[in-house]
């Protein structure tokens, strides 16, 4: 098939000594920040972003994706030993995980996730893989009026139906929408939203708005909450072998998990939220031992919440790289760093850019072995990260976002935008706002003001092209169902719930 | 509305999410204003520069409607958050130590600026060793400085002690190759 032939010329991109270590350094921080409470991939690869001036398109891709990788395989450790999810897809994890590592089966635990994420990393790139020239073949078709609905419905699916309200989760788009409107305007040239002053004419920076949200924020976040409740570390018991009982009930939730993570991953709507809670309820009710769950800890909702977490990830890679479509803030990081090498990601990037597409895709198969090395038999290195004291690590990750932020310019000003934006950030974790839609707002916004752009100067400003072609009309419906939808399933259900209540002579 | 006693804990106004509502009331405001601001071509009437940010308006006084309507519903935070105490005492330290980052990053340089900021971050996460955080943050800045700047080719405000290690390191590398 054609795409073991792109494949096989990948590994030969990957396999060089410099992509290789790549790879190993991306995967080895990864992991760190993934195991570290308050960092995230998202935040560390806006930190790199600096990177793209300085090496070629693979590597820093390469770099990106073993960080991305890592974080999921770092942050099971952090939720099954300490019970604080290391990134917000492993809530579930340390549902079952944290409980397993207090009755002891910490290690089972670890080694379930660790090859969990293993088999459905593997499978989700393989996926991705196959899929992504699928995709392609539709998506070389697509105007600009579908370009558009497609959008439409990504900002609503990431915004509105994930989480836990549309509206915060719509004002956070909005937020994100303002942010990426400000500089030049690309099309007249004209200055938008400056307030005229010349240092926002350049627009701010992505770097940035996530370390404003994400470790300002964070920090102002942790700070103000010293006294809720401290961790404890469970230290780590048990072999880190499974017993072949163990391997029995984890294989079918690994595949289940990877079946059920993918699709949901690669749909324009991402988030690994959503698969990692779907495959937790499957597991739960298949299981025989029911009384584990809750409890002693139940090996299945680890390892099928991992895999689905892990498969899912690789499935945001396929809008990503054919659609051009960021669905996670990690993602709309990584699309500003193929624009920062002046590539677009979009249905032409598989043959354009066949090497850095495979070359990514396959290192991303090497990744998937080098984590599972880093995190099981090196284990013992990461739980003693997690001793980091919570003073000395929230001071570090200020100084790194220092750093990353001063060195785009110099400039204060930027320091002022970026404490401005951790004020917001602060305000917007303890408001319960989401802050992943205010990143793919700033990046996927002015994109889709373009394609709206364009697909109305070749309908000469006729607004009806939206839902003259088909295929944009059923994007706009999704959407409309999606934001609609769960408000009017949520009315029925109350209304069902609150019936009874009402007959007299009920209770 | 309702009378019965267990409902009578009706929606009470939160003030906070209030605040929130109003405020992203007041940047759909700002919005509004620096739309205006842009200027249109004749050419670019049909869909100029400001369509985008009208939309965008449009939409932030919708959801700030909403939102100021859900306050005035009694809000939605959830109770556990709700009594958890702010530890302002703490948060103010954070924040000095930013600020003093922000004022004192020209004048003394990145590594001296972020070695008072980590110290005062530190304290007021509740550590009481300012001496040893002092020489933590000034190994971690100078990590940042020398591993993360350099390595990425980011350039960041030297000042004193940077510039003392770079005319160090000058020498010592000039020495070896001489």
């Amino acid at each position: 098939m054609d795409t073991l032939g792109h494949l096989a010329h990948g590994f030969a991109v990957a396999f060089t000594p410099t992509n290789l270590l790549w790879c190993l350094v991306g995967t080895t921080l990864g992991t760190a920040i993934g195991v570290l409470p308050g960092l995230g991939p998202a935040l560390t690869i806006a930190l790199l972003l600096p990177i793209t001036y300085q090496v070629v398109p693979e590597a820093s891709f390469i770099l990106f994706a073993g960080i991305y990788y890592g974080a999921m395989y770092g942050g099971s450790t952090t939720s099954i030993l300490l019970n604080t999810p290391g990134e917000s897809a492993t809530i579930v994890t340390a549902l079952e995980g944290n409980r397993m590592a207090r009755s002891g089966r910490g290690g089972a635990a670890l080694a379930t996730s660790a090859i969990g994420s293993f088999v459905a990393g593997t499978l989700g790139t393989m996926g991705v893989a196959f899929l992504a020239p699928t995709v392609v073949k539709y998506a070389i078709k697509f105007g600009p009026a579908e370009y558009f609905s497609l959008m439409v419905l990504a900002f609503i699916t990431v915004s509105a139906v994930l989480g836990s309200s549309s509206v915060r989760g719509l004002t956070s788009l909005f937020a994100g929408f303002v942010i990426g409107m400000i500089g030049v305007d690309l099309q007249t040239g004209q200055p938008r939203f400056t307030f005229g002053t010349a240092e926002l004419l350049d627009g701010v920076d992505v770097i940035i708005v996530a370390v404003g949200l994400f470790a300002v924020g964070e920090t102002l976040y942790m700070a103000s909450r010293r006294y809720a409740g401290k961790d404890e570390i469970v230290p780590l018991k048990g072999s880190l072998y499974m017993t072949a009982a163990e391997w029995a009930r984890s294989w079918k939730p690994w595949l289940r998990g990877a079946a059920i993570g993918f699709p949901i991953g690669a749909l324009p709507a991402g988030g690994a939220e959503i698969p990692t809670f779907l495959s937790y309820a499957v597991e739960k009710k298949l299981s025989k031992h029911k009384e584990e769950f809750g409890t002693v800890g139940a090996i299945e909702g680890v390892a099928g919440p991992e895999a689905a977490n892990n498969a899912s990830a690789a499935g945001v890679l396929v809008p990503m790289l054919t659609l051009g479509l960021p669905t996670s803030a990690t993602a709309a990081i990584m699309l500003s760093a193929f624009q920062s090498y002046g590539i677009n990601p979009g249905p032409l990037l598989l043959t354009t850019q066949a090497n850095l597409v495979w070359g990514l895709i396959a290192s991303l198969f090497i990744a998937n072995i080098i984590l599972v090395v880093l995190n099981l038999p090196l284990i013992g290195l990461w739980v003693r990260l997690l001793k980091i004291p919570a003073p000395q690590l929230y001071a570090g990750i200020l100084v790194f976002a220092t750093v990353g932020t001063y060195g785009i310019s110099q400039s204060p000003i930027d320091l002022v935008i970026l404490y401005l934006l951790g004020a917001a950030g602060f305000l917007m974790r303890r408001f319960d706002f989401p802050t992943a839609p205010v990143i793919i707002g700033m990046i996927l916004g002015p994109l889709a003001e373009t394609q709206f752009r364009r697909a109305m100067t070749i309908a000469n400003g006729d607004w009806t092209v939206f839902y003259r072609h088909p295929l944009s009309l059923t994007l706009l419906a999704l959407a409309f169902l999606g934001l609609v939808g769960p408000h009017i399933w949520a009315w029925i259900q109350q209304r069902r719930r609150r019936g009874p209540e009402h007959v007299p002579g009920d209770a | 509305m309702s009378t019965s006693e267990q409902q009578a804990s009706a929606p009470r106004l939160a003030l906070p999410e209030l605040l929130i509502g109003i405020g992203l009331l007041i940047c759909a405001g700002a919005v509004a204003w620096q739309t205006l601001a842009i200027p249109v071509s004749p050419l670019y009437s049909k869909v100029g520069p400001t369509v985008f940010p009208y939309i965008t308006m449009a939409g932030m006084i919708v959801l700030s409607l909403l939102l100021i309507l859900a306050a005035i519903r009694g809000g939605w935070q959830p109770q556990e958050e709700k009594e958890t105490p702010t530890d302002w005492k703490a948060m103010g330290f954070v924040a000095a130590g930013l600020v003093a980052n922000l004022l004192l990053i020209q004048p003394l340089g990145f590594t001296a600026a972020s070695v008072i900021m980590f110290v005062l971050v530190c304290f007021g996460f509740g550590s009481r060793h300012p001496p040893r955080d002092a020489l933590l943050g000034l190994v971690l800045a100078l990590a940042a400085y020398f591993g993360f700047a350099k390595a990425l080719g980011v350039n960041i405000g030297a000042g004193l002690i940077e510039n003392q290690l770079n005319a160090l390191l000058g020498a010592a590398f000039s020495g070896k190759g001489g």
